[in-house]
């Protein structure tokens, strides 16, 4: 079933897989320190972490094993299936925080807005590759794109869950602009945008309302997630150069950041690594960044092109929006910090965007 | 490795890809930049808050709100309180401190150790040691706090009853908050206070207010050094309530240190206006932190002191049933008023004898005669005409054999028996014989004094409201937020002229009958005495003195006043009396009734004078 030549294997991308691989092992590391407890180094979080880690490395085998082409033919299918998972966490799905986002499946829970955001991609990259050209796009494809966004959009923020809506908007977005949606058309949304902003400010919820506001005057809500960003400041400073060292993490072992295996991780890394593991974190990431562009750059259709552009999209809007959210440069919206964050659905989804970044690169060449 | 594979792409996409990595590259130079101003431009003085967590959050207790009678005299409040607290970690040397700090404050060791090391506590929040300090505990915890690093005063608002017991039913009181109302709300923190029983648990959500909360800056012992920023605390709504505090206390009064318990409410809107139990509790002794032995000799304590017996008490009504009986047996007119019975003292029934309470007989009665004196052989004859299930439906008509709804929890709601009420109990048909016991509240009949009180006040009125204790809950800053509006829940639809009839004979009761001890100059008051037996006893009742306490009967009366204008209606139970209902329940009543209506004048008088000086002035 798996036909790989040798030709396949020669164009094998290495370097992204390694630098892959390389964050995935300094994320376990980091999830180990996060959530181990006094007497007991490794936690339940860590197991699952793990067993979670090797699901989405199978996923990533397996998103190099076909012809990337097959996701053109099946996009809509795809599409579908992952708007009926969200519409199915909107009636059965269950609680957790406050929001309805995962769907229990028994042995596993599935959070199928991570689904959304992959699903969005591919069929906005089978919908725009058809129909983009070196003339401006028309405005029916445009639409029928916005749509295609919107739906998935609505569906999420209705769970609530705002961080992860803005990046499937923000992804889908950057497609579109991408595929050469007139930068007339960027301007007017943006203005339309302006102007039922204050129409959308009353749907959110009032904790998503308080997150903004408070992001914008942190005084506003000094006992709660003012708190937090300070928290997390104050745990990524006193890193200083080299770091507390690892498992020294006084502000992540004594429980005073929130979340701080999944969304506020990296405060837990910058404690204990320092200036210098964060700047060698963030040279990672930005290796990684680099190889997407390579192998963007190198896709050799117009599909293979906008699908690794926007799954690329997906990647790194997240780790910037993590990471500016630990540092308090960013309003905290729960968003997770790829390869890092403990979290089994984030985790599969990036393994499996990775699976098929590595697809469209080592396919190339062939017809 | 910028340029874009140009046979398929086009080169606008080529563009605007590059354009979109430059973006992600600015991106990650600014996220480095954040870094190098947070650990190393700030790297020393954020290092210097992390450690010992230096920056931390303070709760501010809200105030409770006050509790008021009806014209705003405070019955329960707040006040503050110094209490010592520590914060392990601070310590140092933990046990060295909390060996002075027992010392100090008198406190065995092992018991600071013990709250201490409750596993349950999060990193660096603080432990209350002892609450509400004396002077001298405050001030030697002040003069030694060289010696108690990680010790520290802390003032919070405490709950105050300055009532005491006499209202300790009505308003509940406050306890540390459990581990399962900690789990069902997130407001709640550990340590917190919150609403355990009575008023206080049923306004919880209005009473409680907004905690606030400081986020401070710590020295390295613990010591704060500035409050970096601050959210106010919202104090908690007042709650008014239709209790009247003169009459509460006049009622409490008047009870004294007998067993019972007191109600008196006005008919005319289901407003409660005095709840009084004995025995009762100081509910400051939860307020402050219960001691297991004084919670363990409150449960074993027989007269059961934490038994709100107003709605909790369920006691044979005895003869006080014979008007719903009376109202039953003329609306459905299995009588008139001209039927007469008479009365040898008793009559046989099946094989049995049922006596009247007067050895010697009313002679011949008819329906007024017969409440008046309370006479039971023409009520057993009423029964059999009546039979046990019309019976049952008038007095649940009356609000009896159901809770009447008052805002308080765990309110019993009585028996009132029928066939398949029986049935169900316990498997047995209805013997007629049981039918004669229920007609003068005895048997398997069972009510509470707010149900008797409800009962009279629907008989006064004609109508049935629902009891409450609250008028209105107020913010803060004074505005109402709140209001209970009288609530009616049924009405009697008998003929007018069978309420007069019955409420004649209860004017004669009061008048020349069973109930002459409560008259009352210048106000004509309508009651009904009733003394129920508390256990069966051979032929001869002896008198009260001789009997053991708990075989004595419980001592009865309903009453509402004036009898022409009803404003107020009372029950009285006293348990295991020196006597029955007249001699014992009656006086009771009337010491309420008549300073309810010496309070009436007393403020008529002072409104009109406010009234004419107002007028005099504007002259």
């Amino acid at each position: 079933m798996l036909k790989i030549d040798r030709r396949l294997i020669a164009h094998f991308d290495w370097p992204l897989l390694t630098v892959t691989l390389l964050l995935l092992a300094l994320g376990l590391v980091t999830v180990l320190s996060a959530s181990h407890a006094q007497d007991r180094l490794l936690s339940p979080f860590f197991w699952r972490q793990s067993a979670w880690m090797l699901i989405g490395l199978g996923f990533m085998i397996l998103g190099t094993s076909f012809d990337y082409h097959a996701l053109d033919r099946y996009a809509f299918v795809l599409y579908g299936a992952s708007l009926s998972l969200l519409i199915a966490v909107a009636l059965v799905g269950a609680f957790g925080g406050g929001a309805r986002r995962w769907l229990d499946l028994g042995f596993v829970s599935l959070q199928p807005s991570e689904l959304a955001k992959l699903s969005t991609v591919i069929v906005l990259s089978s919908v725009l590759a058809r129909n983009s050209g070196e003339q401006t796009l028309a405005w029916t494809v445009a639409v029928v794109c916005f749509v295609l966004i919107g739906l998935p959009c609505a569906l999420i923020l209705e769970q609530p869950d705002l961080g992860t809506a803005l990046i499937v908007a923000a992804v889908g977005g950057s497609v579109l602009i991408a595929a050469g949606l007139s930068l007339r058309w960027v301007f007017a949304g943006a203005a339309v945008l302006a102007l039922v902003a204050p129409y959308l400010w009353t749907h959110l919820k009032p904790y998503q309302q308080r997150r903004i506001e408070m992001f914008l005057n942190p005084d506003l809500d000094p006992l709660r997630y003012g708190y937090h960003i300070i928290q997390s400041k104050i745990a990524i400073g006193s890193g200083m150069w080299a770091g507390k060292g690892y498992l020294n993490g006084t502000q992540n072992r004594l429980n005073f950041l929130p979340e701080q295996h999944t969304d506020f991780i990296f405060a837990v890394f910058a404690e204990e690594w320092g200036f210098a593991g964060a700047s060698v974190l963030l040279a990672l990431y930005l290796f990684l960044l680099l190889r997407c562009v390579v192998v963007i750059s190198r896709a050799k259709d117009s599909f293979g092109v906008l699908l690794t552009f926007g799954l690329s999209t997906m990647i790194f809007s997240q780790v910037l929006i993590n990471i500016g959210m630990a540092c308090g440069l960013l309003p905290v919206v729960g968003v997770t910090l790829p390869f890092f964050s403990y979290g089994g659905s984030s985790l599969v989804v990036c393994l499996f965007s990775i699976g098929l970044l590595l697809n469209v690169s080592m396919r190339r060449f062939t017809f | 490795m910028w340029t874009l594979d140009q046979r398929e792409a086009p080169s606008r996409l080529r563009r605007r890809i590059r354009a979109a990595a430059y973006l992600a590259l600015l991106g990650f130079v600014g996220l480095l930049a954040r870094l190098w101003y947070l650990q190393i431009l700030h790297g020393e003085e954020l290092r210097v808050l992390s450690e010992n967590n230096r920056i931390r959050l303070h709760r501010v207790q809200a105030t409770r709100g006050t509790i008021v009678d009806r014209y705003g005299r405070v019955l329960v409040d707040s006040r503050p309180s110094f209490d010592a607290v520590l914060v392990p970690e601070d310590a140092g040397d933990l046990d060295s401190t909390i060996e002075t700090l027992a010392t100090l404050l008198q406190v065995p060791s092992h018991e600071l150790k013990s709250l201490v090391k409750n596993g349950q506590r999060p990193a660096f929040r603080e432990v209350v040691v002892k609450r509400d300090l004396r002077f001298d505990e405050i001030s030697a915890i002040e003069t030694h706090q060289f010696d108690l690093p990680g010790v520290s005063l802390q003032i919070t608002p405490r709950r105050s009853y300055p009532f005491g017991q006499v209202f300790a039913h009505v308003s509940g009181y406050v306890g540390e908050v459990s581990a399962r109302e900690l789990q069902s709300d997130p407001v709640y923190r550990m340590g917190d206070m919150v609403g355990k029983t009575g008023l206080e648990r049923r306004w919880e959500k209005y009473l409680r207010g907004i905690n606030g909360g400081q986020q401070v800056e710590v020295d390295s012992l613990g010591r704060r050094l500035r409050v970096l920023r601050e959210v106010e605390e919202v104090p908690g709504h007042t709650l008014r309530l239709t209790i009247d505090r003169d009459l509460q206390l006049a009622a409490d009064r008047a009870l004294g240190e007998r067993e019972g318990s007191v109600v008196a409410l006005d008919p005319r809107n289901g407003e409660v206006l005095a709840m009084v139990n004995h025995p009762s509790f100081d509910p400051n002794v939860f307020a402050r932190g219960v001691r297991k032995e004084e919670w363990r000799a409150l449960l074993e304590d027989r007269t059961n002191p934490l038994m709100n017996r107003a709605i909790q008490g369920q006691y044979p009504p005895g003869s006080t049933f014979k008007f719903v009986v009376a109202v039953a047996a003329l609306a459905e007119g299995v009588i008139n008023p001209f039927t007469y019975v008479h009365c040898p003292g008793g009559m046989n029934f099946g094989n049995r004898f049922f006596r009247c309470w007067r050895k010697g007989g009313h002679g011949s009665v008819n329906v007024h005669e017969a409440l008046v004196h309370s006479c039971d052989t023409f009520f057993y004859q009423v029964a059999q005409r009546l039979g046990v299930d019309t019976i049952a439906e008038y007095a649940r008509w009356f609000g009896l054999g159901q809770p009447t709804g008052i805002e308080l929890e765990h309110e019993r709601s009585g028996v009132i028996p029928d066939s398949q009420w029986k049935l169900k109990r316990f498997g047995k048909p209805w013997f007629a014989g049981e039918t004669l016991s229920v007609a003068i509240g005895q048997g398997y009949v069972t009510a509470t004094p707010l149900q008797m009180a409800n009962a009279v006040a629907m008989l006064a009125t004609g109508a049935r409201f629902r009891p409450h204790l609250v008028k209105e809950v107020e913010s803060p800053d004074g505005v109402v937020v709140h209001r209970e509006e009288p609530q009616q829940l049924t009405q009697l639809t008998v003929r007018p002229s069978v309420l007069k009839q019955v409420r004649d004979a209860l004017r004669d009761v009061v008048e020349r009958g069973t109930g002459k001890n409560a008259r009352l100059p210048g106000v004509e008051v309508a009651g009904k005495t009733g003394t129920s037996q508390v256990v069966r006893l051979g032929k001869e009742r002896p008198s009260a003195s001789r009997l053991p306490r708990h075989h004595r009967d419980h001592a009865w009366f309903v009453a509402y006043a004036p009898a022409s204008d009803p404003e107020i209606a009372v029950a009285a139970v006293v348990e295991h009396a020196e006597g029955g209902g007249g001699a014992v329940a009656a006086p009771l009543v009337r010491a309420v009734l008549s300073e309810y209506f010496a309070l009436r004048d007393k403020r008529e008088k002072q409104l009109h004078a406010e009234n004419r000086s107002a007028v005099d002035r504007s002259l």
